[in-house]
C-alpha cells in the first residue's frame, strides 16, 4: 500500500500483550484515516462506559501524515467522551501523527486496563511497556524533562489523574487532544505516557503529482490574508481572530451575558507581542506554523483561551491569561472548558473573580482539591448542583467556545448539532460568515445555514480523517487536498467524492450517539441565547437569536442529513449509506 | 435565499455576462429554488442530487464570451489550461463535456468548480453561496478571453492560424463594444474626514466595474488617512463596497483587517514607502494579456514559469511588468509592485492585473488603469497586424 502503512497497532493493557491489524484496502479507501477510520474501531463498543476497560482509546493518522503534502501532521483520537457522553474525538498537532507513521504504524487502539501506572515506548516496531509509577502526579513539563527531546510523545497531567472531566492528553508538551475529556479515558487505563519513534520513509505512489498538488495548494495559502499575510494566522497565531469578534461584537465576555469587552483592543494579539515577544512554531510538516512562543520560551495563548481567560472572566491582565493557559497545558486540561466552567461559577456566586481567584481554581480543579473537585465536573454538572442550569453555557455538556453564536447564525446551528458537543470546528461557519471565504455569507441570517453547515461538517469529518490542518481550508480545499490524497495512495477521489464519504463519517456518529439516547433536545443552545440580546450598537445590533428561525434551521438541516424530525438516523438513509 | 438568486442573475445581465433569459440558477437548503422555470430544470436537479452543493448555475455566456467559449471547446475537447496565473490558481484548468447530461456533468464536477457543456453553455456550482457559481461563472469568461486573445496572438505570429480559428476571432472582435469614453466622476481629494475617506474608496470602485476594468467585479482600492489604510474587503465587488472596508493601522496594531482584500501588503507598502495615498487594483483583460506577451516565447530559461521568474525589465505602454504571486512569500508581489509603483505611479502584474497610485485621491489612478487598457488593447491590435501571417491574408 501507498499512503498507508497498512497496520494498525493493538495495545491490550491488561495482559502487557501487543498485537498489529491489517485492515483491507477497501476499507483504508472509504474511511480514509484519522476521524473516519477510528470510527470503525469505536462504532461496535460506543455504548460501553468511557471507563470500561473495553472502552477503546484512539489514536489514528492518515495517508497523507509524514508526506509532502502541506499542513498534513495532524492526529485523530477517539473514545467515548466522559464529558459529553457523545463520542469523543479531538485532532491533535505536533510531532505524534508523524513519528507513529514513520514507525510503521497508522493508528494505536488501547484496550484494556494495567495493573499500575504504565507507559508505552513505541520506536519503529518495538513496542515497550514500562512501569510509570514515578511519573505519579507529575506535570506534563515534568514529564518532558524526564523522557528528553527524541521522537514524541502523549501524556495526561495531574488533571486526569485527579478526575476532572475535562482532562486533555497532551502531545509534545503544549499541544492538546482537547475538548471531550479524553485524557480522562488515558488515565482511566492506568496510562501515564506514549512514547513514540520512527525512522521509516513512507511509501507515495506518485511523487510528481505530489509535488503539483502540494503547490497549488502553497500557491492558495500564500494568496490568503488569514493564513499567510502580515495580520494573519502565522504571524499572530489564531490570536488574530480576537480583533475580528472584538470588531464584530461577537466576543462572549462576563459568561457570554454581554458581547463586546470594551479593553479588548488593549489585550489583543499585537499587545501580546510587544509584551512578551514571539517565535513561531507548529505541528510537524506545516509551513504556516500558527503557535506562538513568547521569547522567554512561554507558550502564548490561542484564541479561544485567550478570549475565555480575559473577556469570559472580565479579566484585562495578560499575564494573567499566559499563566493560566500555561496550568492548562502543564496540568492538562481543557482551557476553554476550564475557563468557561470558571465563568459559570462567577455567575452562580455572583461575585467577580480576582486574578489570583483564577489561578488559584484552576489548581485546585486540576488537584481535584477544595472547591476544585465540584468544578471539575463541568459547567453543566456544576450549575445543575448549584439549581441555577441555565448558568452553564454548553451544548451537550460541553462549555461552548469564544464566538457568540448571537454574532453568527451558522455557528448557532453549528453548535447545536455538533456530534462531540459543543465545539466550534465541526462547521465553522465564521469561514464565511466572518472571514468571508470561500465567499461571504449574511451572519445575521439562518437563511441557506442548514444545508452550508451540513457540507462543512463533512468536508471537516474529511479534514479530521486525511489527517490534515482545518486553517489551511481557509484558502484550500478538498478540490485540491483530493489530488495530494491521490498522488499520495494511488486510490482515485475527488472533492465531491470526499465529500461522500464525509457524509458517512458525521451520519455515523450521529447513530452512535443516538445508541446513546441522544435526540433533538441534546441539539439546543442554552436559552440565553434566545432570551437575551447581544451587545449591539445603533449601527451593529447583536439581537437575541429567533427561536423559531433556528428551529426551522434545525429542521431544514435534519431533512437535508435524512434524520428524522427528531434528530434520529433512519433506516433507508442508513442504507444508502452503506452503513 | 430567493432575493439572493435574483441578485446574481441581476448582476450578471449587469456585468453583460450573460443575456436575460439565458441563465438558470438556483439555491437550494433543504428544497431547491430557482430564478425560474426552464425544460433544463429536471438535468440540473439530478446535478444537485448527486453532488454535496448548494447552489448551481447553467448560463450561455453573452457575446464575445460565447463565440470564445465555443471555439475553445471545439478545439480543446477535454479541458482548457488556463494562461492567466491568477484565475489558474483557483479554477487550475476548465472541464468540458460534449452531452448535457447529469451524468457526464456530475463526473466532471466532482473535481471541479465548473464545466463548459458543448454549445450549452457553462455549469458551475457553490458549496456556501450562489456567489459562487457567479464568481466561478465570471472568472470563467475572463480567464477564457484572455487565453483566447493571447493564444491568437501567439498562434498568428507562429503562422499556425486555421480558418476557424479566424473566423471565431473575427466573430469575438466584431462583439468587442468600443473602447468606452470616461466622464470622471470622482471626488478631489485630499479628504479630511474618516467618513468621506470611506465615501471616496466605495466611489472609488464604481467606475471601475462600470467600464469593465475587473473581472468579476473583484479588483481592490485603498486610501491612507493619517496612520491607517482604509482598504476593500476580501470577495468584495466593487461596486458595491459600502459596508465592506476594513481599516487597518499601518503598525499592524489591529488584526481586524484580516478581512482585508488578499492584496493588503502591498497596497501597505506602497502608501509606506511613497507620497501616493490611493491605489486602485483592477484586472482589464488587454492589459493581462499584454503583460504575457514575450519575444523569446518558449527560448526563454523561465519559460512556464514567467509570472514568477521573469528577470527582464520589460514595458507595454510604457507601464512597467513585474512578476510575483498574490498574498505573501519570497516570490510575492510585494516585493514587486510597490517599487515599480514608486517609480512610475503604476504597475502591470504579469498575467494578473494593473495597480495603480494616486496622491490625493482616485483621479488620477483611475484615469491611469483607464489608459493603460486603452493601451494595451491598441498595442494588442497594432501587434497582431504585424505578424507576419497576418500580413499575408
Ligand atoms: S496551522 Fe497550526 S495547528 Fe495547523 S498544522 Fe500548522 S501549526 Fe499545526
Ligand atoms: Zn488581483
Amino acid at each position: 500500500m501507498f499512503g498507508w502503512t497498512g497496520r494498525i497497532l493493538i495495545l491490550d493493557l491488561t495482559d502487557r500483550k501487543y498485537d498489529a491489524a491489517c485492515p483491507a484496502p477497501e476499507i483504508y479507501r472509504d474511511f480514509i484515516g484519522g476521524r473516519g477510520l477510528g470510527g470503525n474501531y469505536l462504532k461496535n463498543d460506543i455504548t460501553r462506559r468511557w471507563d470500561d476497560p473495553a472502552m477503546p482509546l484512539i489514536f489514528m493518522t492518515g495517508p497523507l501524515v509524514g508526506t509532502l503534502s502541506p499542513t498534513s501532521g495532524r492526529m485523530a483520537v477517539m473514545s467515548r467522551s466522559p464529558l459529553t457522553g457523545t463520542t469523543g474525538d479531538a485532532s491533535v498537532g505536533g510531532r505524534f501523527g508523524t513519528e507513529l507513521k514513520k514507525a510503521g504504524w497508522d493508528g494505536i487502539i488501547f484496550k484494556g486496563r494495567a495493573d499500575g501506572l504504565t507507559g508505552i515506548e513505541i520506536v519503529d516496531q518495538d513496542v515497550v511497556f514500562t512501569d510509570a509509577a514515578r511519573f505519579q502526579g507529575l506535570s506534563v513539563s515534568k514529564i518532558q524533562d524526564q523522557l528528553g527531546k527524541q521522537g514524541a510523545f502523549a501524556a495526561v497531567g495531574p488533571a486526569a489523574e485527579n478526575g476532572v472531566c475535562f482532562a486533555n492528553i497532551m502531545f509534545d508538551g503544549h499541544y492538546a487532544a482537547g475538548r471531550n475529556g479524553l485524557g480522562l479515558v488515558f488515565a482511566s487505563k492506568n496510562l501515564k505516557y506514549v512514547s513514540v519513534s520512527g525512522t521509516r520513509r513512507i511509501r507515495v505512489f506518485d511523487r510528481l503529482s505530489l509535488k503539483k498538488a502540494r503547490e497549488d495548494i502553497l500557491r492558495l495559502g500564500a494568496a490568503s490574508p488569514v493564513l499567510m499575510g502580515e495580520l494573519g494566522i502565522t504571524r499572530f497565531g489564531t490570536a488574530a481572530l480576537f480583533d475580528l469578534t472584538h470588531s464584530r461584537r461577537m466576543m462572549p465576555t462576563d459568561n457570554f451575558r454581554r458581547t463586546f469587552f470594551e479593553p479588548a483592543g488593549k489585550i489583543n494579539a499585537h499587545a501580546y507581542h510587544q509584551k512578551f515577544g514571539y517565535r513561531k512554531t507548529g505541528c510537524k510538516g506545516c509551513h504556516i506554523l500558527c503557535k506562538k512562543k513568547g521569547a522567554s520560551g512561554e507558550i502564548l495563548p490561542e484564541f479561544e483561551a485567550m478570549n475565555h481567560f480575559s473577556a469570559l472572566l472580565n479579566n484585562t491582565d495578560m499575564n494573567v491569561v499566559v499563566n493560566a493557559n500555561r496550568i492548562c497545558n502543564d496540568m492538562g486540561m481543557d482551557a476553554i472548558s476550564a475557563a468557561g466552567t470558571l465563568a459559570c461559577c462567577m455567575e452562580i456566586q455572583n461575585r467577580p473573580l480576582a486574578a489570583n481567584d483564577i489561578i488559584r481554581l484552576l489548581q485546585d480543579i486540576a488537584m481535584g482539591r477544595g472547591e476544585g473537585k465540584a468544578l471539575g465536573r463541568g459547567a453543566f454538572e456544576y450549575a445543575k448542583a448549584h439549581g441555577n442550569p441555565e448558568a452553564a453555557m454548553t451544548v451537550k455538556k460541553q462549555e461552548l467556545p469564544a464566538y457568540d453564536p448571537r454574532g453568527a447564525c451558522g455557528m448557532a446551528l453549528g453548535y447545536a448539532t455538533s456530534t462531540r458537543g459543543g465545539c466550534h470546528l465541526r462547521s465553522y461557519t465564521i469561514g464565511n460568515e466572518v472571514l468571508r471565504k470561500p465567499v461571504p455569507t449574511d451572519r445575521f441570517s439562518f437563511a441557506g445555514k442548514a444545508r452550508i453547515v451540513k457540507i462543512a461538517e463533512d468536508a471537516n469529518a474529511i479534514i479530521d480523517s486525511l489527517t490534515a490542518c482545518k486553517f489551511m481550508f481557509f484558502a484550500a480545499s478538498l478540490e485540491e487536498y483530493a489530488k495530494a490524497l491521490t498522488a499520495v495512495t494511488g486510490f482515485p477521489s475527488s472533492g465531491q467524492e470526499l465529500l461522500k464519504t464525509g457524509e458517512r463519517i458525521c451520519y455515523r456518529e450521529r447513530m452512535m450517539n443516538h445508541q446513546n439516547g441522544f435526540t433533538d433536545a441534546d441539539d439546543d443552545l442554552p436559552q440565553r441565547f434566545f432570551q437575551s440580546p447581544g451587545s449591539g450598537t445603533a449601527w451593529m445590533g447583536i439581537p437575541a437569536l429567533s427561536r423559531e428561525d433556528f428551529m426551522m434551521a434545525r429542521h431544514a438541516y435534519y431533512r437535508i442529513r435524512g434524520l428524522d424530525e427528531k434528530g434520529r438516523p433512519q433506516a433507508w438513509k442508513i442504507r444508502e449509506l452503506g452503513l | 435565499m430567493a432575493s439572493s438568486i435574483h441578485r446574481y442573475e441581476q448582476k450578471m445581465i449587469r456585468q453583460k455576462l450573460a443575456d436575460p433569459g439565458e441563465i438558470l440558477i438556483g439555491e437550494r437548503d433543504a428544497e431547491i429554488l430557482w430564478n425560474r422555470d426552464h425544460p433544463d430544470l429536471p438535468v440540473l436537479e439530478n446535478i444537485f442530487t448527486g453532488l454535496n452543493i448548494n447552489s448551481l448555475l447553467l448560463a450561455r455566456p453573452a457575446e464575445p464570451y460565447g463565440t470564445i467559449i465555443d471555439h475553445l471547446a471545439r478545439t480543446l475537447p477535454d479541458a482548457i489550461t488556463l494562461k492567466d496565473n491568477e484565475t489558474r490558481t483557483f479554477l487550475h484548468d476548465i472541464p468540458v463535456v460534449e452531452n448535457f447530461t447529469a451524468d457526464a456533468v456530475i463526473e466532471r464536477l466532482m473535481g471541479r468548480k465548473c464545466v463548459i457543456v458543448r454549445d450549452r453553455g457553462i455549469v458551475t456550482w457553490g458549496a456556501v453561496s450562489p456567489e459562487q457559481t457567479f464568481v466561478n461563472f465570471s472568472s470563467v469568461l475572463f480567464s477564457c478571453f484572455v487565453k483566447f486573445f493571447a493564444d491568437h496572438l501567439s498562434l498568428s505570429a507562429g503562422g499556425r492560424l486555421t480558418e476557424e480559428g479566424t473566423a471565431a476571432f473575427e466573430k469575438a472582435v466584431s462583439h468587442l463594444a468600443p473602447f468606452p469614453e470616461i466622464t470622471a466622476d470622482l471626488k478631489k481629494g485630499p479628504f479630511r474626514k474618516e467618513e468621506d475617506v470611506y465615501e471616496a474608496v466605495s466611489h472609488a470602485g464604481k467606475p471601475v466595474v462600470r467600464y469593465g476594468l475587473v473581472d468579476s467585479v473583484m479588483g481592490n482600492v485603498s486610501y491612507r488617512f493619517h496612520d491607517t489604510l482604509y482598504i476593500s474587503q476580501t470577495g468584495s465587488f466593487l461596486d458595491e463596497l459600502e459596508g465592506a472596508i476594513d481599516p487597518c493601522p499601518l503598525d499592524n496594531s489591529s488584526c481586524a483587517g484580516i478581512t482585508a482584500s488578499s492584496e493588503l501588503p502591498t497596497h501597505l507598502k506602497i502608501v509606506r514607502n511613497t507620497p501616493y495615498k490611493a491605489v486602485l487594483h483592477g484586472h482589464p483583460k488587454f492589459a493581462v494579456i499584454m503583460s504575457m506577451v514575450c519575444e523569446k516565447e518558449d527560448k526563454c530559461d523561465f519559460a512556464g514559469r514567467c509570472h514568477l521568474n521573469c528577470p527582464d525589465d520589460r514595458t507595454v505602454a510604457d507601464v512597467p511588468i513585474v512578476a510575483g504571486e498574490s498574498g505573501t512569500g519570497p516570490r510575492a508581489i510585494v516585493n514587486t509592485v510597490p517599487d515599480a509603483v514608486s517609480r512610475h505611479g503604476a504597475a502591470i502584474v504579469y498575467g494578473h492585473g494593473v495597480f495603480t497610485a494616486g496622491e490625493d485621491d482616485f483621479i488620477k489612478p483611475f484615469s491611469l488603469l483607464w489608459n493603460i487598457e486603452k493601451k494595451c488593447r491598441e498595442a494588442y491590435f497594432r501587434r497582431l497586424e504585424m505578424t507576419d501571417h497576418h500580413q499575408k491574408r
